[in-house]
């Protein structure tokens, strides 16, 4: 299947096997497309995850992962992407209606938004937290010392 | 009517909806859908619920827009569990991360641990010996068992049935009492290590196993006396919050809410982990869609996790009961996904290594937290009473769903 697709879309996508598991790096331009052929042609109907990972050393900071998995082949596949640092994607939520959350939560643990998403806020930390937890450079006690130092005057909780 | 009407009723809503919420959170989604044609005599309410409320099994908390006692939309609120373990796991060895995945569903510990050594494995390039993974089966499908009797238990408290509780929570006594013989502990059990067991099966544990199915088998004959033809039972759950197996495709809802809507799909089957495909079982499946056919569809598989373990207690082989691991473990860099059956779902683990001791990053898709999505589309048009129905129909856990 993914040399189908480099038959038609040429050098952006790079298949990859690891541990078994086929998954293919797709570059930015093509994604939209590729999601929607996914799903229409090659009947990639459930979405099961959207995740990403963060390597603040390189150019293209965030990789973004889609696992999808299609019911009539009993397949699993994986897309992934690389992404600069603000920059945004379009969201699948209009290809699969259970990307809402996922994609949420993407952005709340990543601040990656998605172009078109019907509402895309933080899901499940409070609206007003600061930063990104999932990204590498964030300070995990940075929160924690912000609040004691506020509220109780002293420099740690830790 | 007049022209002007419906405008005026909207009012009130927005003003009751600013009233009721906090002000940082926006009420978008619910603002959006506005009904075309307003029901007469009737005002738009709308209701916060939770998040300490005792039907939400949890800290959930749901914002419904009501119109009288139906349900017109509602959305979730949740985060008040969330304790950051992806990012936990960026900072501990692959084994010390271990025990921290039997706090994410802690009514089904066993399975989320099955879930995170097999991913580990797969990234090390080792399997379990014959014998562990026997063991595994038959630890994993009793928590299955125990998730189940939990769910019943509190989903009829939910809805009124008081005595499923207390049958429920007896009989699942006895299986606590196998995972506390087998490893001291009886919810967040740690019972398996990456590569295997730790633990060798005590003395009589297969004889207490087979004891426990002989003994639970007309329990289950017992619940459904009191349930599967008693009339309140029925009138709360037919044709209460129904999914089409479309929608659940759609919103990625999996395990027995998808099985219930008729769609013949459990991973133990599609995609076969550990070693079940050497055993002999049925994916029962509804045809509704329905509460009621969600709550047969558990039923039936409690019967059949007894057919499992019952297969792998007579099996099961002698031998080594962990493979060779090193002892500092350093996957090669990669990255792999690994998901299996867990009692609520698809319980997925996607684990990047970069060569080191520790995960690059670790993802856990919880089958909760996905099939909690389903719930503004159940509950539309259904009764706010049922909406607790259909919170307990969904088993959710919200360890799982914050994370």
């Amino acid at each position: 299947m993914v040399a189908k697709f480099k038959g038609t879309c040429g050098s952006g996508i790079t298949p990859l096997t690891y541990a078994g598991q086929d998954y293919m790096v797709v570059d930015r331009s093509l994604i939209p497309e590729i999601l929607q052929v996914l799903r229409n042609e090659e009947q990639f109907d459930y979405c099961v995850d959207i995740t990403a990972v963060h390597y603040p050393k390189r150019e293209k900071q965030f990789d973004v992962v889609w696992v999808l998995y299609s019911f009539a082949r009993n397949e699993r596949v994986r897309v992934s992407t690389q992404i600069l640092d603000g920059e945004s994607l379009p969201s699948s939520v209009p290809i699969w209606a259970g990307a809402n959350w996922l994609e949420r939560e993407v952005f709340d643990m990543f601040g990656i938004k998605f172009d078109g998403h019907p509402d895309m806020k933080r899901i499940l930390l409070p609206d007003g937290w600061k930063g990104h937890p999932l990204r590498k450079d964030y300070g995990i006690l940075q929160q924690d010392n912000e609040w004691v130092q506020i509220n109780l005057g002293i420099e740690s909780g830790q | 009517m007049g022209a002007d009407q419906p405008g005026d009723r909207k009012r009130p809503v927005k003003s009751a909806s600013k009233s009721m919420t906090d002000q940082n959170s926006s009420l978008s989604h619910l603002e959006l859908e506005t009904p075309e044609k307003p029901f007469l005599d009737s005002n738009e309410l709308v209701i916060n619920m939770g998040p300490q409320h005792p039907a939400t099994h949890g800290v959930l908390r749901v914002i419904l827009r009501l119109d009288g006692e139906k349900v017109l939309g509602l959305e979730c609120v949740i985060g008040y569990l969330h304790r950051g373990v992806e990012k936990i796991g960026e900072h501990r060895t692959y084994t010390m991360f271990n025990p921290y995945v039997d706090r994410m569903d802690y009514v089904a510990a066993v399975s989320n641990g099955l879930g995170y050594c097999e991913t580990v494995e797969k990234l090390l390039n080792v399997e379990a010996p014959p014998r562990a993974q026997h063991v595994r089966v038959i630890l994993t499908e009793l928590n299955r068992i125990a998730s189940h009797q939990l769910w019943l238990g509190t989903h009829a408290l939910d809805i009124g049935a008081i005595t499923p509780l207390f049958y429920t929570f007896r009989d699942r006594e006895e299986i606590l009492k196998i995972y506390e013989k087998y490893c001291g502990a009886r919810l967040t059990t740690h019972a398996f290590r990456i590569g295997g067991l730790q633990y060798e099966t005590y003395t009589g544990f297969e004889k207490e196993v087979k004891n426990f199915l002989n003994f639970f088998r007309p329990k289950i004959d017992e619940y459904e006396e009191l349930l599967t033809t008693n009339r309140i039972w029925v009138e709360r759950t037919k044709n209460v919050g129904t999914i089409s197996a479309q929608d659940c495709i759609a919103l990625g809802v999996t395990g027995p809410v998808l099985r219930a809507s008729g769609v013949k799909w459990d991973l133990r089957k599609a995609q076969p982990y550990a070693n079940y495909k050497n055993f002999d079982f049925e994916i029962p499946i509804g045809q509704n869609g329905d509460t009621y056919d969600r709550y047969l569809v558990r039923m039936a598989e409690m019967r059949q996790s007894v057919r499992i373990i019952e297969q792998a207690v007579d099996a099961l082989p002698e031998g080594p009961i962990i493979a060779k691991v090193p002892k500092v473990m350093k996957p090669a860099a990669g990255e792999v996904y690994h998901s299996i059956e867990a009692p609520k779902g698809e319980l997925g683990y996607f684990i990047v290594s970069d060569g080191s001791t520790q995960p690059y990053r670790v993802r856990v898709r919880p089958p909760s937290f996905v099939n909690l999505q389903a719930l503004d589309l159940m509950c539309r048009g259904q009764l706010v009473a049922d909406v607790i129905a259909v919170i307990g129909t969904l088993d959710i856990v919200l360890g799982e769903v914050d994370r």
